[in-house]
């Protein structure tokens, strides 16, 4: 069967494109709209969106490989992204990463078994005068502590 | 010093267009439709002594002054919202807080090179930014600021958000074109610039959020009121974003040749809980780290940062104190551009890996006779040999924290261990220090 987008996301994928001075230039939005409705850009996906920008599937491929955010495999319900990068790591980013992953009995790289959660380090999220600091989906979490980290988690469970 | 890009932050509700027009807002862009050429306004840009702000301090008047007026295609002006140097949150904080004064400065920079299509390309991990910028280009748009004819002057600009996807690349300005493209982030080759050829052959301008969002004051109080702060040939305020072990972290705007040492101390209140500082990063990740002794006679500008052997860069200041462990924080460093290459040239797609491979095995008590100057070989065969400056900003930190810290590597290896604190981490200092 056969990905595509409801009758609203195509409205919204014809809006966007029409946005822009060239149509190649909305790949990204075109991409996010297509992460937002399948949850994630396997092979049917990228093949979706390769026949409405009219592209190659190796192309659409090749860039969707090339940004972190854009992800090729199903991800937890809460993506949580521990920053990693010097300035949290002088703060303790890594006891961050170690505690989550102990509190929800994953790795790095992990999901939970129930799909609630995946845990990923990234690199620099531009917040490092609060740090440590996580981005959970679209929002930060910034000066964690053990005890807030905790308390997040539960507010998610 | 009077704030220039600080000035509506801490007032309640600066996000809005009400708020920032109270405070003057968009009198600079009436300005610049109803009394100024082109021509005229990028005279007085030049004269402020604006450089840009993204990292490499060219002169913002100069870089507009390329974008030839006779060209028949459209041509483009790009706001870099792509902040992604890692010490550096300055332009998130405008972004989130004073939206409007982007959106000025890049309604002017556009009015400038007379481009009717305008970018701001933001990084993809910055959604509330984003929702910020758009709510606020709808508000400035409903206000005729932006659109056709824009208050009657006959003028029209477009201006669209667009969001990055993650990639620390896309913040150096080809790959964002490429990027804004549709394709890869993958950067081009210069010449040709992308004032002659940018944004699909177009020509181009790309600034930086915190450049841009200087404009507006430039404009409204004169070049001269600008070129009468700062030294001779660093001029005006610049933002500092300042992380670690600091006792006040945060983003500070400061005149330029103020003291290094001063501000440190008394500005960000000095390394906290009574130990001493060890080294600092002055602009960013893919600048040289200095040692303590070495920023004593330093001020905040481009040219006596260089002095210093070091580079101004974003402003992001990465301080570290005497619990750290250079070895650590060089791999960390080392993995972010492994991490964040693009992959596209070959002495920083192995380079880079080899780099943080090397480091990585010293750190952990693996290291081996010769590994430094191992480091320093691929190091310098990264460097100038990339087709952008990526490869120079992961070949610098690595080579420098080699050549300040040389006795703490050396003790990593001859020892199998770290000398500093427990060794477990970047920092054996507390953690999760609360200032």
């Amino acid at each position: 069967m056969a990905l595509e987008f409801s009758s609203e996301t195509y409205k919204k994928f014809e809006e966007t494109v029409g946005r822009y001075p060239k149509k190649e230039a909305a790949m990204l939005p075109v991409l996010y709209l297509a992460q937002q409705e399948f949850g994630y850009l396997g092979p049917e996906a990228i093949a979706y969106v390769a026949q409405l920008m009219g592209q190659s599937p190796a192309r659409v491929h090749g860039i969707v490989s090339f940004y972190t955010m854009l992800t090729m495999k199903p991800i937890g319900r809460y993506h949580i992204q521990v920053c990693r990068t010097l300035p949290c790591a002088l703060k303790g980013s890594e006891k961050i990463t170690s505690f989550i992953g102990k509190n929800l009995g994953i790795d790095v790289g992990q999901t939970s078994v129930n799909g609630r959660f995946t845990l990923s380090e990234v690199e620099c999220l531009a917040s490092c005068g609060t740090a440590p600091m996580m981005q959970i989906n679209d929002d930060y979490y910034e000066d964690l502590t053990e005890e807030k980290v905790a308390a997040i988690l539960e507010s998610l469970k | 010093m009077e704030k220039v890009l600080l000035r509506n932050i801490d007032v309640a509700d600066s996000h809005t267009l009400a708020v920032y027009q109270s405070r003057g807002g968009y009198r600079a862009w009436e300005k610049v439709l109803r009394t100024m050429t082109p021509a005229k306004l990028i005279e007085e840009v030049k004269e402020s002594g604006l450089r840009g702000r993204g990292g490499a301090g060219f002169p913002t008047g100069m870089k507009w002054s390329f974008v030839p007026k006779d060209n028949p295609k459209p041509k483009y002006l790009i706001c870099n919202a792509d902040e992604s140097e890692p010490g550096t949150f300055k332009d998130r904080l405008i972004i989130e807080r004073d939206p409007h004064a982007i959106i000025e400065g890049t309604l002017i920079a556009a009015y400038a090179i007379q481009s009717h299509t305008a970018f701001i390309y933001i990084r993809g991990e910055f959604a509330f930014g984003a929702a910020m910028l758009e709510r606020a280009v709808a508000e400035a748009t409903e206000a005729g600021y932006i659109g056709e004819n824009i208050l009657g002057s006959g003028y029209d600009l477009d201006l669209i958000v667009h969001r990055g996807a993650g990639a620390y690349i896309c913040g150096e300005e080809t790959a964002l074109l490429s990027s804004l493209e549709g394709s890869r982030g993958w950067p081009k080759l210069k010449p040709p610039f992308p004032a002659t050829h940018g944004l699909f052959g177009c020509p181009t301008v790309v600034n930086n959020v915190e450049t841009l969002a200087a404009l507006p004051w430039i404009i409204d109080r004169g070049a001269a009121a600008y070129a009468a702060m700062g030294t001779e040939k660093s001029k005006g305020t610049k933002l500092f974003s300042v992380s670690g072990h600091i006792a006040k972290p945060g983003v500070y705007e400061v005149e330029m040749g103020y003291p290094f040492k001063k501000f440190l101390e008394a500005d960000c209140g000095g390394v906290p809980h009574g130990r001493k500082l060890k080294g600092v990063i002055p602009g960013g990740a893919s600048m040289p780290v200095l040692r303590a002794d070495e920023i004593e006679k330093v001020n905040l500008d481009y040219e006596s940062v260089q002095a210093a052997g070091s580079l101004l860069g974003s402003g992001g200041v990465i301080v570290m104190d005497e619990s750290t462990c250079m070895v650590r924080a060089a791999w960390n460093i080392a993995r972010f551009f492994a991490h964040e290459s693009c992959g596209q040239c070959s002495p920083c797609r192995e380079g880079c890996h080899w780099m943080e491979k090397v480091f990585h095995r010293i750190e952990q008590g693996r290291g081996e006779a010769g590994d430094l100057d191992l480091i320093l070989n691929v190091s310098g065969n990264i460097m100038g040999n990339t087709i952008c400056p990526f490869g120079d900003a992961a070949a610098m930190p690595a080579a420098a924290f080699i050549k300040k810290y040389g006795d703490e590597f050396e003790e990593h290896i001859r020892r199998k261990k770290c000398t500093v604190g427990d060794g477990a981490s970047v920092s054996s200092s507390e953690f999760l220090v609360s200032s």
